[in-house]
């Protein structure tokens, strides 16, 4: 690597003007939404999704203000199911799908490969246009029509044809919300194949890009399944074609075959990468290299491909033949092994590292705890005959928030409070992020935790009254929210200010190895002088920078 | 990876034949999953309605589906042939052979037209009395008839725009002999616009 790079960002070095200060020939906001450079459009991005965020995480807390009692609480039935329809599309859609690629891929991924932009930049740009479209058409979608849609995220046939809420429109936003999740998936594939710097193959990538492109691979070869489906559900409500309507042979079933051949590997397109930021954060914040490199990397893999075919899992009830059931139970547990390698191979990083225990590492920590709770009740449910009893409980809303939101909610939040300083340039106050963490992290369990005792005594899932039997885990759940939303807003307060008035950041401020550690902060349009050379693994912590030699 | 940056402030700015090619590569299989995700739904109901998808077939015009057939094989020869024509570069028959394609894309919409216009003279369309008098089988056949035939059509109109793209970038010599991936990008596009439609017509045509 040139002399040229490990200086930049250093005390005495002349540094030069970022990505922010920039001049693009663009004025004002226009030097934003025109802007091709992959750091701008990631902060496009980040803004954008953190409003979806907020609203989604505020719909959230009103949907646990009604459950606190049995009986309505503060809002309608018809109300409730539109907001925990709006909650899911919100969320899934437009936070965890585009979630860290969008963000985090696009920032860090071009610069940890040693490149200067992504390969096709203003299709990067086109892909924020949709995902600011698609985001448009839902929340229109809300206001005009038959009234808010209805039905839950998964748009269900029969009931997603015949309701009279406008549903059909926001299934259209999401149709180009995937579109965006495709073209995104597509540039970094074509970008970490094509733009690697010279010296760095496949076995010398940062593991963050290596979950990239198993993710990339999912994005591309999965979201079109959903797409087509959803246009089908808009043209059986628009033309009247009757493609899940047994009326004229159709066949509900089959709508949610197609929907979850998409939607469980879009679980993987949430975790992978959310896998890849904490597989940065460990080795940095225990200052050893990472253990198992190549176990972690090929599991990203394993996980995309098995991800592939356990679909069936959601459907257990729906009707399928007894084979197809164990088959898919089979499979589903061999997925867990890929994710236990990685823990395995995280836990054993820690062990006997030298360890800074910063606000990134806190987040981390959390994710592999709120993680494993996840991935074990996933197990739970894996298998047939528990699921015959815990399907459509609140069992499995506990579930998937430990996954969804436990794991890419904390990675995200990680990520961020790891990449900060490079992002803006500026440090946060560490005492007061460590705060909003503990808020968080107690509140998340306090919140879903619940849910699991709940639901194993059977109260079922997006019922908007439930027996007075439930009163008590339902109430704490509540309860839970409050704090959630507290660590939330006390984090964003936090880094707030830190953008607007926090001490400046130096260039490498955790001690890392990986590329983007090697320039300053914030990086420069171009990222680097000179484009490094690689001669060794990423990992590779040693006294100086006798790694370079 | 080649970097010809022309000035600092657009040093984004390289060109990548073999990383275009590959994104189009990439592009084309979101497609055919796409497309795959239809022809599921296709032989699930074709399976659970066999004969009402026999007796639905019989309504299909095969000579007319036989000439669209031809028209779109012949078309990818012509695409084939214009990016060989301005590798050598010939590029007045480059251009003679894109128009050729566009004129044999339009004549297959056209034949399309009137094979559409003829199922709707004959009541077989969504919702028409006469097609729901046949029973659930044949109208799932004419819903995923027209469903697929018709994104398919909308796959030749955005193949025809990206053709006519191309062209005007060949006329002004922004693609030339030895810059001409954007070409072959939009070759291996129409490619698969003929691709997709090999497989539409046994499907819907010829299986009785």
């Amino acid at each position: 690597m040139s002399d040229s790079v490990l200086t930049a960002g250093s005390p005495g070095h002349k540094r030069e003007p970022s990505y922010l200060e920039m001049d693009t020939g663009h004025k004002g906001i226009f030097a934003w939404i025109l802007a091709t450079d992959h750091k701008r459009i990631a902060q496009l991005y980040f803004y954008s999704m953190m409003v979806m965020f907020l609203v989604g995480a505020l719909i959230g807390v009103l949907i646990r203000l009604e459950l606190m009692a049995p009986g309505r609480t503060i809002m309608d039935a018809q109300t409730y199911n539109g907001f925990f329809t709006l909650h899911g599309i919100i969320m899934i859609f437009m936070f965890v799908i585009p979630g860290l690629p969008a963000v985090f891929g696009n920032f860090v991924m071009p610069i940890m490969i040693g490149a200067k932009d992504v390969a096709f930049p203003r299709v990067n740009l086109l892909s924020w246009y949709l995902y600011v479209a698609g985001g448009i058409i839902v929340l229109v979608s809300q206001f005009v029509g038959g009234g808010p849609p209805d039905g839950g995220w998964t748009f269900y046939a029969p009931y997603s044809v015949k309701s009279a809420t406008n549903i059909g429109m926001a299934a259209l936003g999401a149709f180009m919300l995937g579109f965006s999740s495709i073209l995104t998936g597509l540039n970094f594939l074509v970008t970490i194949h094509r733009l690697r710097a010279p010296g760095m193959d496949f076995w010398k990538m940062p593991l963050f890009v290596w979950s990239l492109y198993a993710t990339g691979w999912i994005q591309i070869l999965a979201t079109p399944v959903v797409g087509i489906t959803l246009v089908l559900i808009v043209f059986e409500r628009v033309f009247q074609l009757g493609f899940f309507d047994p009326a004229f042979g159709g066949d509900p079933i089959l709508f949610q075959h197609l929907f979850w051949i998409y939607s469980h590997p879009a679980v993987y397109i949430m975790i992978l990468p959310a896998m890849g930021a904490i597989s940065e954060i460990i080795p940095t914040f225990a200052q050893r290299t990472i253990f198992g490199y190549k176990a972690i990397a090929v599991s990203s893999m394993l996980i995309a491909f098995v991800g592939y075919f356990v679909w069936g899992h959601h459907m257990y009830t729906s009707g399928m033949s007894e084979t197809a059931k164990w088959v898919f139970s089979f499979i589903t547990f061999l997925v867990a092994i890929p994710s236990a390698i990685k823990v395995f191979n995280w836990i054993a990083t820690l062990y006997k590292g030298s360890i800074n225990i910063d606000t990134p590492l806190l987040y981390a920590v959390a994710f592999i705890f709120t993680f494993m709770i996840g991935g074990f009740t996933g197990l739970i449910i894996g298998s047939v005959a528990q699921d015959i009893h815990l399907h459509d409980t609140t069992f499995v809303v506990g579930h998937f928030h430990y996954i969804v939101f436990g794991g890419v909610g904390f990675a995200f939040f990680g990520a961020l409070h790891y990449w900060f300083p490079k992002i803006y340039g500026k440090m946060y106050n560490a005492k007061l992020a460590n705060i909003a963490w503990g808020l968080f992290f107690f509140g998340f369990n306090v919140l879903y935790f619940p849910m699991f005792i709940a639901g194993y005594m059977g109260m079922p899932r997006r019922y908007f009254d439930y027996l007075p039997d439930f009163y008590i885990p339902n109430l704490i759940s509540t309860m839970g929210s409050w704090f959630l939303y507290a660590g939330i807003i006390l984090m964003i307060y936090n880094l707030v200010k830190a953008r607007r008035s926090g001490p400046p950041a130096p260039a490498n401020p955790w001690n890392g190895v990986t590329l983007e550690w090697q320039i300053q902060s914030p990086p420069t349009y171009e990222n680097f002088d000179e484009i490094p050379v690689i001669k060794d693994n990423p990992y590779t912590f040693k006294k100086e920078s006798a790694r370079h030699e | 990876m080649s970097d010809h940056s022309a000035s600092p402030a657009h040093a984004h700015v390289h060109r990548d034949d073999t990383g275009s090619k590959l994104g189009m590569w990439f592009f084309i299989f979101t497609e055919i999953l796409l497309f795959g995700a239809l022809f599921i739904v296709y032989s699930v109901y074709r399976f659970k309605n066999q004969d009402a998808f026999h007796a639905a077939a019989l309504n299909l015009d095969t000579v007319i589906g036989t000439i669209n057939t031809v028209i779109l094989l012949v078309s990818s020869a012509t695409i084939a042939m214009a990016i060989s024509a301005l590798q050598q570069k010939n590029k007045r028959l480059a251009i003679i052979l894109m128009i050729a394609t566009l004129a044999l894309a339009g004549g297959f919409l056209v034949n399309k037209y009137f094979e559409w216009g003829a199922k709707f003279h004959h009541g077989l369309y969504p919702g028409a009395e006469h097609l729901v008098s046949l029973g659930p089988g044949q109208n799932q056949f004419f819903f995923l008839y027209f469903f697929m035939t018709g994104l398919h059509a909308f796959h030749v109109i955005v193949g025809m725009g990206f053709i006519i793209f191309v062209m005007r970038q060949v006329m002004r010599d922004q693609l030339t002999f030895d810059n001409y991936t954007r070409l072959e990008n939009a070759g291996l596009y129409w490619h698969l616009v003929d691709l997709i439609w090999i497989y539409l017509f046994p499907l819907f045509y010829l299986i009785h």
